[in-house]
């Protein structure tokens, strides 16, 4: 069973003052690796390859959090939801800015060192919005994917560009939002699209050159296992595609990805079968990228039920024998459990209200129950959560995970017509509101009035106990929540959602300690790091990236 | 008031670079830029055998804005009067029978970037501009493509930035073409240590630089025992002669990023 390194103040402030704050240190494939037992960086998107974004930092406990106060923000330049994650490398922190800059930034100031910019080619096509997520580093090194799906390394001293190499067809509207990650020597990128009836994959490219070492498609071509799931030649434009940060079992040398909807959206009766490897997870060697194994969580999809959650993984005991876990809240309101050596279907708990499905079988499956025309579908299109990351701390033992209560969506299924680089959604749907035409809500705010109301849905966090399913505990907001989630060693929660709120709760009761207004939606999980001794915590609001730290 | 360096990274550099007076360099100069009526020349000669296809502004074909020196092929004057003279483009860049006089004002109107008053300045070979930019000292301050330091600013894509009239600047007086922002910054830490590096931004209370060992650092004022910024420039006016100094200019404007 994995044990949590439990860092003394005292050692970890000595780190800190040693730790030079300057780039030289090379952020070796080791150090990745072994990213828990250096919790003064967050070396990688979900902070370690086990993508708890868990942090064995301490200083910042229960009793002092209402000590924490602004230490600097930076506004984003580029208006629109910024959705980065930054990561923070020996006293550097580096985060990207709409559409796709990347910035090297002071950790203790917030001043900028250099800014790198690439301007995506002007057929550059996504669903919702200019995203990028972020960065990965290895050696000297920062890679980049772009809204023109190409991917970029930069020189992590002097941001300049070192090469550049297409991963797929701006005008068959691919695109990556994601930040990538690095295994070995190789950096892993998946290409987003999936309105726009692209074939998904994973790729993975040289670290060194960008050199293309393996893609694996997210849907079998004619004569590989599961191409049987697709009918004619709907796997040509069907979508799957992978646009959320995986992560990575060294002792398995196995990665894991979750694989988006199948196109069009909305119309699952236009490409009849299962549809692999949409809505599912799966496990891919990185050396390779041969497939080990998959889970589909929802065959067929009407819904959008993405499955572009990151993969939690954890080492706890089931049922009184340890074992190599993975927890997942899908988009389509059930929480899972699996066995990540090989896939195994566990357990499976709505977490939110479910009608499209009765329930699971035996082997997860679930039993569908599409609603009749014209009547409710829950969870709504926007699922029971989505891609922003959840937690998993080790000490509490529960998953932390936003979610969207009382939301539903009525579904207008309808024939698309394929067109390379034109939107392929099969319909529309509108979201449930208590009288017709009144205001839903979908992908970020829009209002800073909320005339929507929680009579279209809210935000619950929920700490799950992954033995039960069931919440431990909730903390409910009026308006829903995008908030991702960051817990600490000294049992604290950090989160926020769209009012713009960043909140600090007991991780253990749920107890709200703290609360800062930051005024723009929280659409990402904050970070944590140390730079000379001091702890501090990073989270995006709006346009601005706040950085707090205890008044000194 | 500047500071001179003093540091011993950089005393080989600055020798290999010093050179004469900078108005004499200028004078020598002067017998390799076209002239201001081979200039005017060159306009006439573009407005009666060359608008009509690259338009007004020189942008009209794709992949070519002669205003802004981009090419699809060309980079040194040979190589614009090897194109123009025998046609390129498998013929839908016609060969042109100008007079020596017109060829060269032709050119001298491009490398002016079309401007009657501008100064033009001689390009030469970029393979032999590349060699010097190796040999006499350039790599040993400046990054290109990933190979050198990234003390001094990174020329990866100064092609795409600098006109030939900069560039030659730059290199004949470097005071006149030091951007403010690169300024070379002394600070001496409380605890007593002395940074030397390149700036790279700066507030009221903090300064980023690269240092002189190419590590980012963030310095807060207050905690500074001594902060000096100098408008003296790490590089010294060259030495080369006016050809190699048309070839270095032919080899930094073929510098134009990733390819």
């Amino acid at each position: 069973m994995r044990t949590v390194r439990h860092v003394p103040l005292l050692a970890l402030a000595v780190v800190g003052l040693l730790a030079p704050h300057h780039v030289g240190a090379q952020v070796t494939y080791d150090r990745i690796l072994n990213a828990s037992s250096e919790p003064e960086n967050w070396l990688t998107y979900n902070g370690t390859y086990m993508s708890q974004r868990h942090s064995g930092l301490r200083q910042i406990t229960a009793t002092n959090v209402g000590d924490l106060e602004s230490k600097w923000v930076l506004q984003n330049q580029v208006f629109g939801a910024w959705q980065s994650n930054p990561i923070v490398v020996d006293g550097i922190m580096y985060v990207t800015q709409r559409p796709n800059d990347v910035m090297a930034v002071d950790p203790v100031t917030g001043r900028v060192f250099w800014i790198y910019r690439h301007t995506p080619a002007e057929n550059a096509r996504v669903c919702c919005g200019a995203n990028n997520r972020g960065v990965a580093i290895l050696d000297d090194k920062v890679f980049m994917g772009t809204l023109d799906a190409r991917l970029v390394a930069i020189d992590a001293t002097n941001g300049k560009p070192l090469w550049e190499v297409e991963v797929g067809d701006v005008s068959a509207a691919y695109s990556i939002t994601m930040a990538p990650l690095v295994v070995k020597d190789k950096v892993i990128v998946g290409v987003g699209g999936g309105e726009y009836g692209i074939r998904g994959f994973v790729a993975a490219y040289d670290a060194d050159t960008g050199e293309e070492a393996w893609r694996f498609y997210t849907i079998p071509g004619p004569g590989e296992p599961g191409h049987e799931t697709w009918d004619g030649d709907d796997w040509e434009h069907g979508g799957a595609s992978v646009w959320v940060t995986g992560s990575y079992d060294p002792d398995l040398n196995l990665t894991y990805w979750g694989v988006g909807n199948p196109g069009p959206d909305w119309n699952p009766g236009q490409r009849p079968g299962d549809n692999l490897y949409s809505d599912s997870v799966i496990a891919l060697d990185p050396d390779t990228g041969e497939l080990v194994w998959h889970f589909q969580f929802t065959p067929n999809d009407g819904y959008d039920y993405d499955s572009v959650q990151v993969p939690v993984l954890v080492d706890i005991e089931w049922n009184g024998v340890p074992r190599r876990l993975m927890l997942w809240a899908n988009r389509n309101g059930y929480f899972y459990v699996l066995d990540r050596v090989t896939g195994e279907f566990l357990t499976g708990t709505p977490f939110v209200r479910v009608n499209w499905s009765s329930g699971l079988t035996e082997t997860g499956r679930p039993i569908p129950t599409p609603q009749p025309a014209g009547q409710p579908t829950w969870p709504g299109n926007q699922g029971g959560t989505n891609w922003y990351p959840p937690s998993f701390s080790p000490l509490t033992g529960l998953f932390y995970v936003s979610s969207w209560e009382d939301y539903a969506t009525i579904y207008r299924p309808e024939e698309s017509v394929f067109t390379p680089g034109r939107a392929f959604l099969g319909g529309g749907f509108d979201v449930l509101t208590p009288t017709p035409g009144a205001p839903g809500v979908g992908i970020g705010r829009t209002n800073p009035i909320n005339n929507w109301t929680d009579a279209v849905g809210h935000g619950t966090l929920k700490a799950i106990d992954p033995r039960t399913g069931e919440a431990r505990w909730t903390f409910e907001q009026f308006d829903v929540s995008d908030g991702g989630m960051l817990t600490t060693a000294s049992d604290l929660l950090f989160t926020g959602g769209r009012e713009g709120h960043f909140h600090a709760l007991d991780a253990r009761t749920g107890e709200l300690l703290w609360k800062a207004s930051l005024g723009g939606q929280i659409v990402m999980a904050p970070i944590t790091y140390v730079v000379d001794g001091r702890q501090y915590v990073s989270v995006i609001s709006g346009h601005t990236l706040v950085t707090f730290g205890l008044r000194d | 008031m500047g500071f001179m360096p003093a540091l011993v990274y950089f005393s080989a550099f600055v020798m290999l670079l010093v050179g004469p007076e900078q108005g004499m360099a200028q004078g020598a100069f002067a017998d390799h830029r076209y002239t201001s009526e081979a200039i005017e020349a060159g306009s006439r000669v573009y407005v009666s055998d060359c608008a009509l296809c690259h338009g007004t502004n020189g942008d009209v074909v794709d992949g070519v804005d002669l205003r802004r020196g981009v090419f699809r092929t060309a980079e040194s004057d040979e190589d614009l009067r090897r194109v123009i003279t025998t046609g390129a483009a498998e013929g839908r860049m016609p060969a042109f029978n100008l007079s020596l006089v017109d060829l060269d004002g032709a050119i001298a109107y491009i490398r002016a970037g079309f401007d009657p008053e501008g100064i033009a300045v001689k390009v030469g070979d970029p393979a032999r501009g590349r060699a010097i930019f190796q040999a006499d000292g350039c790599a040993s301050c400046h990054r290109v493509n990933g190979q050198g330091p990234r003390t001094a600013p990174d020329l990866s894509e100064i092609g795409l930035v600098r006109t030939p009239a900069v560039l030659q600047r730059t290199l004949l007086n470097p005071s006149a073409a030091l951007l403010p922002i690169n300024r070379p910054v002394r600070a001496v830490t409380g605890a007593g240590e002395t940074i030397r590096g390149r700036r790279l931004n700066e507030d009221t209370y903090t300064v980023q630089l690269i240092d002189s060992e190419e590590r980012l650092r963030s310095l807060v004022k207050a905690d500074l025992a001594e902060y000096e910024v100098s408008s003296t420039p790490i590089m010294r006016p060259t030495a080369l002669s006016s050809d190699q100094v048309a070839d270095l200019v032919g080899y930094l404007l073929s510098l134009r990023g990733l390819p």
